[in-house]
């Protein structure tokens, strides 16, 4: 594998491990099962790609993207908590609709970025290689939302909303508003995801509208990975165990792109992808295991 | 710490992964977005062409193909691999695979796109006479003044033709808005039936059935993969159905003067090829599709209420049985 292609890789997965951070929100911490992501990467690119074509600043147009994937996610949750829809399909609603309105914003399905100013063409004036100068803008970026992300779960009113998740009976004893939680989670969650859109369009040369597909599996993939991989209680490992899933997720499919020498073809891709991704969930047990019997011998 | 045993294996499978450098031979790297018929017909004209001026693989060249099957954070791996391999050549087969590597390779190694239909749109190039720079390759717009014509001379009378397609193919949309236009000049309305999905092909079409005379399919992917759920609607229906690409008509539809994506694939490695034997990609203008081929199944025809003129008939390139 070259250089470019695993840094490429590496800015993949970290560019995912801020899905996987939403979707850590959403699954994990509020127990909200969201398909809107699927809906809300794409909302992402278009807004940031529509306001960079029309002339808008690329760090401005980057954060419309995360406020339209805020709006996005309240959708969601206000069908879910207001109009008590079953937030699984409250969720699927808005990724539909999403669909459609991502066409709206764009007003054609593909919105190319190719040759305007975006965050990544503002810093290759440092002089690097423009893999690494897109790696350390992803880096910077995760690194920030981690720290962000941190800080407010470990605030009142993230407290408040790891309640809601955990025990939305007993927090509302305590009396917090879980409907208020619940949409405040949710915009948390679908801002991130669209800042992944936002920064993947202006990457990857534009904005495409099926570039949501299967993006909840991924990221949800991410999330179970990590935690399997690195098992933490403390909230620091957990979320960046999101963000190491999503890194090994897209290595994985790096390794796969260039498994051609074992006689493997273009159409096995996603097959070996699989296998490498449960080879790696189950080596933790299959080590523990060992290391058990190794224990009962002595 | 686990993980970081994980990384470093990881690492080391990819350190093996590196296929050994032949020196000499062509490297060419080809990538489409998604496995679908069409594409696929795309790249094997391509690479069956580039043979024929002797880059075969194994034999002068080393090809290596990459899908992303339908995944574009994929595509954007892969731009990043075919960036780091630095071949001689890159093909990319359809709009978001190009765009892609056109965002990944900088320098000078030449990228032939195909299977676009507006590339200007897609910012590939900036001129289609002269697109300069390293980028150039083959646009798969669709004659759509002979199709009109061609729906006409079948359906003698025809009013009100029935466009399927899905509004989030860029390609779709763009020459939908082309036919539309053209079909007004000639007085004939065009009614669209939107298919967001290959599961809402058949609902669609049904939903057109009673207002439309004819149907039209164009270059979309995901009507094509679900050709036969149209096909059985016009029977049905006795709405004669008429597509873009030659092998919806093998599949059931009554007629097309398209291209098929084997000969726009061979027209594009034909261009990779002069491109392996020095002509800059920047000199290349972007071209059509050169070879048209009229195509008819007249059983079809006949299923779905229509009869194919004598003249038609004559002149065709092939008759489906």
């Amino acid at each position: 594998m070259s250089e470019i292609a695993f840094i490429g890789a590496i800015e993949s997965g970290l560019l995912f491990g801020l899905v996987a951070l939403g979707v850590f929100i959403s699954f994990r911490i509020l127990e909200f099962p969201d398909l809107t992501v699927d809906g809300s990467l794409p909302l992402g690119a278009s807004v940031a790609a529509a306001a960079i074509v029309q002339g808008c600043d690329p760090y401005l147009a980057t954060a419309l993207a995360m406020v339209a994937g805020a709006g996005a996610g309240l959708v969601t949750a206000w069908l879910n908590v207001r109009l008590k829809i079953l937030n699984l399909l409250a969720s699927i609603l808005t990724m539909t609709a999403l669909y459609s309105i991502n066409l709206r914003i764009m007003g054609r399905p593909n919105q190319a970025l190719l040759g305007d100013r975006t965050i990544f063409s503002d810093c290759e004036s440092w002089g690097l290689p423009y893999y690494w100068t897109s790696l350390i803008v992803y880096l910077i970026a995760i690194l920030a939302v981690v720290a962000l992300l941190v800080w407010f779960l470990n605030s009142e009113t993230g407290l408040a909303m790891r309640a809601t998740g955990a025990n939305a009976r007993m927090a509302r004893a305590q009396g917090i508003n879980t409907g208020r939680m619940t949409l405040l989670g949710m915009a948390i969650s679908n801002a991130l995801v669209a800042l992944a859109g936002a920064l993947f369009a202006q990457s990857q040369g534009g904005a495409d509208v099926s570039m949501g597909l299967g993006v909840i599996v991924t990221g949800l993939a991410a999330v179970i990975l990590g935690e399997t991989v690195l098992p933490a209680r403390l909230l620091v490992l957990a979320v960046l165990a999101c963000v190491i899933g999503a890194i090994l997720y897209r290595l994985a499919v790096a390794v796969a792109l260039n498994a051609s020498f074992i006689g493997l073809q273009a159409q096995d891709l996603k097959l070996i992808t699989a296998v490498l991704v449960a080879a790696a969930m189950t080596l933790p047990s299959v080590k523990g295991r060992l290391s058990a019997r190794r224990g009962g011998a002595k | 710490m686990t993980f970081f045993r994980y990384l470093i294996a990881l690492a080391a499978v990819s350190i093996l992964a590196a296929p050994p450098a032949l020196a000499a031979e062509k490297e060419i790297r080809v990538t489409a977005i998604v496995d679908h018929p069409a594409l696929d017909s795309c790249r094997k004209g391509a690479i069956e062409a580039l043979a024929e001026q002797g880059f075969a693989d194994g034999k002068g060249a080393r090809i290596e193909f990459q899908s992303a099957q339908g995944d574009v954070g994929t595509a954007g791996q892969i731009a990043r691999k075919f960036a780091g391999d630095k071949p001689d050549i890159i093909i990319a087969i359809a709009t978001p695979s190009a765009q892609a590597m056109v965002a990944a390779v900088r320098g000078n190694t030449p990228i032939v796109f195909s299977a676009v239909s507006d590339p200007l749109a897609a910012r590939l190039v900036a001129d289609l006479d002269h697109p300069g720079g390293n980028v150039t390759g083959v646009t798969d717009r669709l004659p759509l003044e002979r199709h009109l014509a061609l729906i006409q001379e079948i359906v003698p009378g025809v009013t009100r033709i029935g466009a399927l397609f899905n509004p989030g193919e860029a390609n779709s949309v763009a020459e939908i808005a082309r036919f539309t236009a053209l079909a007004k000049a000639k007085g004939i309305t065009i009614v669209e039936g939107a298919a967001p999905d290959t599961n809402s092909v058949q609902s669609s079409a049904r939903s057109l059935v009673g207002k439309v005379d004819a149907f039209f399919v164009p270059l979309d992917n995901t009507v094509v993969s679900a050709m036969e759920a149209v096909v059985k609607v016009g029977i049905d229906a006795k709405i004669p159905l008429f597509v873009a690409d030659t092998d919806s008509v093998r599949r059931g539809a009554v007629a097309t003067v398209g291209f098929d994506y084997h000969s726009l694939g061979r027209q594009t490695g034909i261009i990779a090829a002069n491109i392996l034997n020095g002509a800059k990609p920047g000199d290349i203008p972007v071209r059509e599709v050169e070879t048209l081929q009229l195509v008819v199944n007249p059983a079809s025809a006949a299923r779905m209420g229509v009869h194919l003129p004598e003249a038609v008939t004559a002149r065709a390139d092939e008759i489906v049985k």
